[in-house]
């Protein structure tokens, strides 16, 4: 896949939807990546070695971290079926802020620095690669509609948390959308939730900083099929991946780059000290600041 | 007819945002800027029963709704509340507005084991207007201030993460240092992590005898709506229960014509934002849920 050509996805008619790349029965959804570049690495060679035939990733592949363009190279030499998220669609239209959607003054303070940051060190060729990818993507996957977005698959940048997104609202979702499994990031906290209706949704996480748990590892999903007896359709199950990774690495090249000092923290403790008002209570209260 | 005297129509993207005037218009305190005039003797809406609530929110779960407001009034002087709440987080997040005056350590220690019984977040949000007594008294009356900071106080103990709003009765310029202010305050009665709201006021009811009203010219037109992300109205995805009905949005009650129905399904409508607080929700957007719609929010 050359990097002038990104992949088109995302198409509206859910009939019309192509098969999963090669018919995969397994396949690795990485959420915002933050420009945490060793993380990303490590992920790609870990789904791989667990069996991942297809990669994608739910897009935000800046924010927080040192060297926005390094991330690049990556998804592009190992195929990373991509989307686009609230800051990648800010640094392809350059706009002037990463429709976060933060709403408290220090959120969008540290939001801005960290966009700012960011937008100067992504190169004219990456943010022209970003313009082209889609908001959405639609595969089959054992006989599934299966849906990728950002926020949500309505809003890029809508937050669902497993605290505030009851199992009637999600039922709506696959309802507009028909969708049978939905996948979607943002928010930095993985999630999971088997619908009454027998459908999925899944938050898969982010492989740009921990997820507010006190421990430096980051997450990914694997989805796949479920063997079944022919004529059976098999059924899909997501499950999450930890990845261990040289986060000291990531704090030196953070502090290297002058990156505020409350970013490298959340990276070297595993507790977020930015972006804390948008939390609703029970994840709130999980963390510590 | 010149375009901007059109009233604009906002349609109901989603109905994500269930309100429940649960409390009525019925409060203990009488705040010299509240919108709808509560007071102790203010019976115009009553309170809403375990029954009409059950109703509503059954009838919500096909809409799809997100999340459920509960205000008043003092809606804990509903002393159906408490099953209210654990009724609403077997289905979906709950907010219950405040002034944490009424608090006693049993209803505080009610309140968690049904927090804690849920998946979903039940987050309390509590009024107070200053960060020292005669800051909050001179508009939410004597006394207050030492009893809200009680109520707090029993909240933080049980493990709440109480979200403090205070509506913003002093000068722009000054909101850095008033915000500071409150931080100390809060931290200083045990609130370690404290989450705090800044709320414009509302020029009706109380708070048009403290300040004023709203000019005539300060109304939503057609032309304004042009470019405007309308996810930032509250009209464009939540409505209001009350004891008369389903109205637009809380802050409208009063308002003719803002009461869309019986039920839900009657009150999806769209809805002419001609009333002068739709211009305050238009400058400031959303401003009665816990955090925004979001920055972008134009494809929904």
């Amino acid at each position: 896949m050359s990097a002038e050509e990104p992949p088109v996805w995302g198409l509206p008619q859910m009939e019309a939807c192509p098969a999963v790349p090669g018919g995969a029965s397994k396949v690795a959804l990485l959420g915002g990546i933050y420009s945490n570049h060793i993380a990303l690495r490590q992920a790609i060679d870990d789904a791989r070695r667990r069996g991942a035939e297809a990669i994608f990733c739910l897009g935000d592949l800046g924010a927080f971290g040192p060297h926005p363009d390094r991330v690049y190279p990556l998804l592009k030499e190992n195929g990373v079926i991509t989307l686009a998220g609230n800051y990648d669609d800010s640094l392809a239209k350059g706009l002037d802020d990463c429709q976060c959607g933060y709403t408290d003054p220090r959120d969008n303070h540290f939001a801005l620095l960290s966009y700012r940051y960011t937008f100067s060190h992504t190169s004219d060729e990456n943010r022209r690669w970003l313009r082209a990818l889609p908001r959405e993507i639609r595969f089959l996957m054992g006989g599934h509609r299966v849906l990728l977005s950002h926020g949500s698959p309505r809003r890029i940048n809508e937050f669902l948390w497993e605290s505030t997104t009851p199992d009637h609202f999600l039922e709506k979702l696959c309802r507009e959308q028909e969708a049978d499994a939905i996948f979607v990031t943002h928010t930095g906290i993985k999630w999971k939730r088997d619908l009454p209706s027998g459908k999925l949704f899944a938050n898969v996480g982010v492989l740009g900083r921990p997820e507010n748990d006190g421990t430096t590892r980051v997450w990914y999903a694997l989805l796949e099929e479920s063997s079944a007896p022919p004529g059976v359709k098999p059924c899909l199950r997501v499950g999450f991946v930890p990845v261990e990774y040289d986060y000291r690495e990531l704090a030196r090249e953070m502090r290297e780059e002058g990156l505020p000092e409350e970013f490298v923290k959340t990276i070297e403790t595993g507790w977020w000290t930015t972006c804390l008002e948008i939390l609703p209570a029970k994840e709130r209260q999980r963390g510590k600041w | 007819m010149k375009a901007e005297s059109v009233p604009p129509l906002v349609r109901l993207a989603s109905l994500d945002e269930l309100w429940f005037q649960v409390g009525g218009t019925l409060c203990n305190l009488s705040c010299t800027h509240c919108f709808i005039s509560c007071h102790p003797h203010n019976h115009n809406f009553g309170f809403l029963g375990l029954d009409a609530v059950k109703r509503f929110l059954d009838e919500s779960l096909e809409l799809g709704v997100k999340e459920y407001y509960f205000t008043g009034g003092e809606p804990f002087l509903n002393r159906d509340l408490p099953s209210i709440l654990e009724e609403t987080l077997r289905r979906g997040p709950a907010t219950v507005l405040t002034n944490a005056t009424v608090f006693t350590e049993r209803t505080v220690a009610e309140l968690w084991k049904i927090s804690e019984q849920s998946r979903y977040s039940l987050e309390i949000r509590v009024s107070i207007d200053g960060y020292e007594a005669v800051m909050n008294d001179r508009i939410r009356g004597e006394g207050t201030f030492d009893a809200a900071m009680r109520g707090l106080e029993m909240l933080v103990r049980e493990g709440f993460l109480p979200i403090i709003t205070i509506v913003q009765t002093w000068p722009e310029g000054e909101t850095a240092v008033v915000f500071q202010r409150f931080v100390e305050t809060l931290k200083l009665r045990g609130c370690s992590r404290p989450r705090i709201k800044i709320l414009p006021t509302l020029r009706l009811g109380m708070e048009e005898l403290r300040t004023r009203g709203y000019l005539p010219e300060e109304r939503v037109t057609a032309e304004m709506l042009v470019g405007y992300n309308q996810d930032l109205l509250l009209c464009n995805h939540s409505r209001m229960v009350t004891d008369r009905g389903v109205a637009v949005c809380p802050i409208l009650i009063e308002a003719s014509p803002a009461h869309l129905g019986s039920s839900l399904k009657e009150a999806l409508g769209p809805f002419a934002i001609q009333h002068a607080p739709c211009y305050t929700c238009y400058l400031y957007g959303t401003i009665c849920a816990n955090s925004s719609a979001g920055a972008s929010g134009a494809d929904r």
